[in-house]
């Protein structure tokens, strides 16, 4: 497939207290975006099971976007350093099954941030469309390359489980 | 249960959604759709007409699961679910899908695209509203105190207002005296009375009520706790106290610009903030030859972009105090635009004309220059509108200078855990629906804090703070969404991974009586969820490893369907 026929299918996962409302600012500013992004609301970040990205991209889902509170931000106090943390780890192992890691997106856009979410989402759908639609099959990511921690939050106990 | 019979409603928003989504074509692929059973397009799906056909449907075509496809669930949810309870159905069986903020408004180039997306949204709506389920809410009581953050004239006039509905009020002052900003100015437009007349009453007012305790000079150090049942600590000096609230209302106010390093402010003794004149206006026969008001100091910048809206008036108010007290003094006032909304402002703008003062237009690439010596002496200024330089006496040179969101709007906001906008001052849930609520239920703003206001528009915002605040308390409890973590105990292994994930501590882990086939000796243990407690975040169904936990309208079942219908089509 050319990459000018492919248009990628993205879900956003967007908190309900700052990047859902980030991503309404937008709108109502009238940013606009290509339209091959889906926002789905849940309650917090931390919402998020890390399984639901590995369905989602082994099923077609050629990219996931994680959208919090900024850290410090959380209507829940600490659900984004969950996030964080867990997503951090779910990076690697996605390089592991053979998912490029650049197919997840984490980050943090507050309800003023319009711009920003017209930013990362614009970005993203740029380096997913680099990327080429997803395929479990293929190994796209170099199984040899070590991806390397990610950095946590200040603070944040590291955890082996990705899941606590 | 019966047969899932879902009903779809689509909404044109008059064009906003209609210009660019093809509506009717949504419509039609929505009758498409596996146990849809109604499908309709509304003008207006949230007017009374919409509401109406929204419920006239659900009992004529006997359905049990409503999506309502339109803007977002931040601000119409409530409404919906509230149309579908009315019709019978429980207001759980609803879910939103947003195709306005998320769709036509920003995909309004590419018709065609965002019509494919709005058809895929709503198919991902469907899938998870065949698969919703009733929930009972739970009802907390709300305590019938409120905390009042400001002790400025919005919040003076909220606590007042609180104290007389007959609720008893907790009002924390960070500086030693009550007043704000109101109490440093000499007069008020558009009136000129005295600002003394006006908040002196209210500050005695809140003073001698027995109602309202003043805690001064104190700052709030902690809140917990959700709408009806907060825990706030306040402390004074040394001393700490925990205070149980229902209510807060921010009112924090705002800081005034101080003008550092501009127009020589700092180098020449006469060159002035508008507050420094007023000072000396109230306190001395201050008489001036000469002086020029430089307005826009510091504001409508590139790093300062909004107009704080009370300025202008500001200048005219000391402009055509200084010729009422000389009036042959030569009064400049150097704007930018003069912004004087409405009737009276406009109406005293002309009123400073007909006194002798004058007006002249800058730019902001060419700033007025103050000249002079150990004094400023005179002001250098490129008049826009005659295309001409123009010098003119500066006896005094008084810098206007906007409103600045206050130092402590960063921590109130991570406090409170609710959001600042993009210039710093507090954002409410919508600027028009919900203009003096935040997100946070129970947690109001008004006055400066949120925006630059003037006087009376922030007493205005004041009683509709107070007005929200004593619907909550007056009702005395409120309904918790029922969106909180359960766990299913045939699936939990007792592992505890969920409890130490929850910030409400809502998660305990209780002991069970071992059965047959138990697997290991955690599982005489059991998770359980106090739904009272749970704000559902959802943190611990994520860490569950087990599936036994789960959110109730965000269960992992809803949310996988979702992404599989998202992929196919």
């Amino acid at each position: 497939m050319d990459d000018e026929a492919f248009t990628p299918r993205i879900v956003a996962f967007c908190c309900n207290w700052c990047s859902y409302a980030g991503a309404d600012l937008a709108g109502v500013s009238r940013l606009q975006m290509p339209p091959d992004f889906h926002v789905v609301r849940v309650m917090c970040s931390a919402r998020v099971a890390p399984e639901w990205i590995i369905k989602a991209l082994s099923d077609g889902i050629d990219g996931v976007m994680v959208l919090g509170c900024h850290i410090g931000d959380c209507h829940y106090t600490s659900g984004n350093h969950r996030a964080a943390k867990r997503f951090a780890l779910l990076k690697e192992l996605l390089t592991y099954i053979g998912i490029h890691p650049d197919r997840l997106l984490v980050d943090w856009v507050s309800a003023s941030e319009a711009r920003k979410f017209q930013r990362l989402v614009t970005q993203f759908i740029g380096r997913v469309r680099e990327l080429g639609p997803v395929c479990s099959q293929a190994r796209e990511a170099p199984a040899t390359e070590h991806p390397g921690q990610q950095a946590l939050p200040h603070g944040e106990r590291q955890d082996t489980c990705p899941r606590s | 249960m019966g047969e899932i019979r879902v009903g779809v409603f689509v909404c044109h928003c008059g064009t906003n959604i209609g210009a660019v989504v093809d509506v009717p074509e949504l419509v039609t692929h929505a009758r498409t759709l596996p146990h849809v059973f109604h499908a309709e397009a509304n003008a207006y799906s949230c007017s009374e007409e919409g509401l109406s056909s929204l419920k006239q449907a659900i009992l004529e075509h006997r359905l049990n699961r409503v999506v309502v496809a339109s803007c977002t669930p931040r601000t119409h949810e409530p409404l919906f679910k509230n149309a579908c309870a009315e019709a019978g159905l429980n207001r759980y069986l609803f879910e939103f899908i947003n195709i306005r903020e998320h769709c036509s408004w920003i995909h309004s180039q590419t018709s065609q695209a965002a019509t494919e997306k709005a058809k895929r949204l709503v198919r991902m709506g469907v899938a998870k509203a065949f698969l919703l389920e009733p929930q009972e809410e739970t009802e907390s009581a709300v305590i019938p105190v409120a905390l009042v953050i400001g002790g400025g004239i919005a919040g003076l006039t909220a606590a007042v207002n609180l104290a007389r509905q007959g609720f008893r009020v907790h009002l924390v002052e960070k500086a030693e005296r009550l007043g704000g900003v109101v109490a440093q100015l000499h007069r008020l437009c558009p009136t000129d009375e005295d600002a003394s007349d006006l908040i002196e009453p209210i500050i005695r007012a809140v003073q001698d009520d027995r109602a309202i305790t003043v805690h001064m000079p104190a700052t709030v150090q902690e809140v917990g706790g959700y709408v009806g049942s907060f825990r706030a600590t306040v402390a004074t000096g040394d001393d700490r106290r925990t205070l149980d609230v229902g209510t807060i209302i921010v009112a924090t106010g705002a800081d005034v610009l101080l003008p550092i390093g501009l127009y020589g402010y700092g180098r020449f003794p006469n060159v002035l903030t508008q507050s420094e004149l007023e000072a000396r206006l109230e306190t001395e026969a201050l008489r001036v030859g000469s002086a020029v008001f430089i307005n826009c100091v510091g504001a409508r910048t590139p790093e300062r972009p909004y107009c704080s809206r009370v300025c202008c008036m500001t200048s005219l108010k000391n402009a055509a105090e200084l010729r009422r007290r000389n009036p042959d003094a030569r009064v400049y006032v150097l704007h930018r635009d003069m912004v004087t909304c409405g009737i009276e402002f406009e109406r005293y703008y002309r009123r400073a004309m007909q006194m002798g003062v004058r007006f002249l237009r800058y730019d902001l690439d060419r700033p007025p220059q103050i000249v002079g010596g150990d004094d400023a002496e005179a002001t250098i200024v490129w008049d826009a509108l005659r295309g001409r330089e123009a010098r003119v006496p500066s006896e005094l040179v008084v810098l206007t200078t906007p409103l600045i969101p206050g130092l402590d709007n960063q921590s109130t906001s991570h406090l409170l855990k609710v959001p600042l906008g993009e210039a710093g001052f507090f954002l409410e849930a919508h600027i028009k629906l919900r203009p003096v609520e935040f997100a946070t239920d129970g947690v109001f703003v008004c006055g400066t804090a949120r925006w630059p206001a003037d006087v009376a528009e922030s007493i205005s915002q004041a009683y509709a703070a107070c007005s929200k605040a004593a619907i909550l308390m007056q009702a005395g409890s409120v309904t918790a969404e029922a969106i909180t973590a359960f766990s299913d105990p045939d699936r939990c292994t007792g592992c505890g991974t969920c409890v130490p994930t929850c910030p409400y501590n809502a998660i305990e882990l209780h002991h069970r009586s071992p059965t047959p086939g138990m697997a290991c000796s955690t599982m005489l243990q059991v998770a359980g969820v106090n739904p009272v407690q749970c704000k559902g975040c959802g943190s611990c169904v994520a860490a569950c490893p087990n599936g036994a936990m789960q959110q109730r309208g965000f269960t992992d079942q809803q949310m996988l369907r979702m992404l599989e219908v998202c992929v196919s089509g």
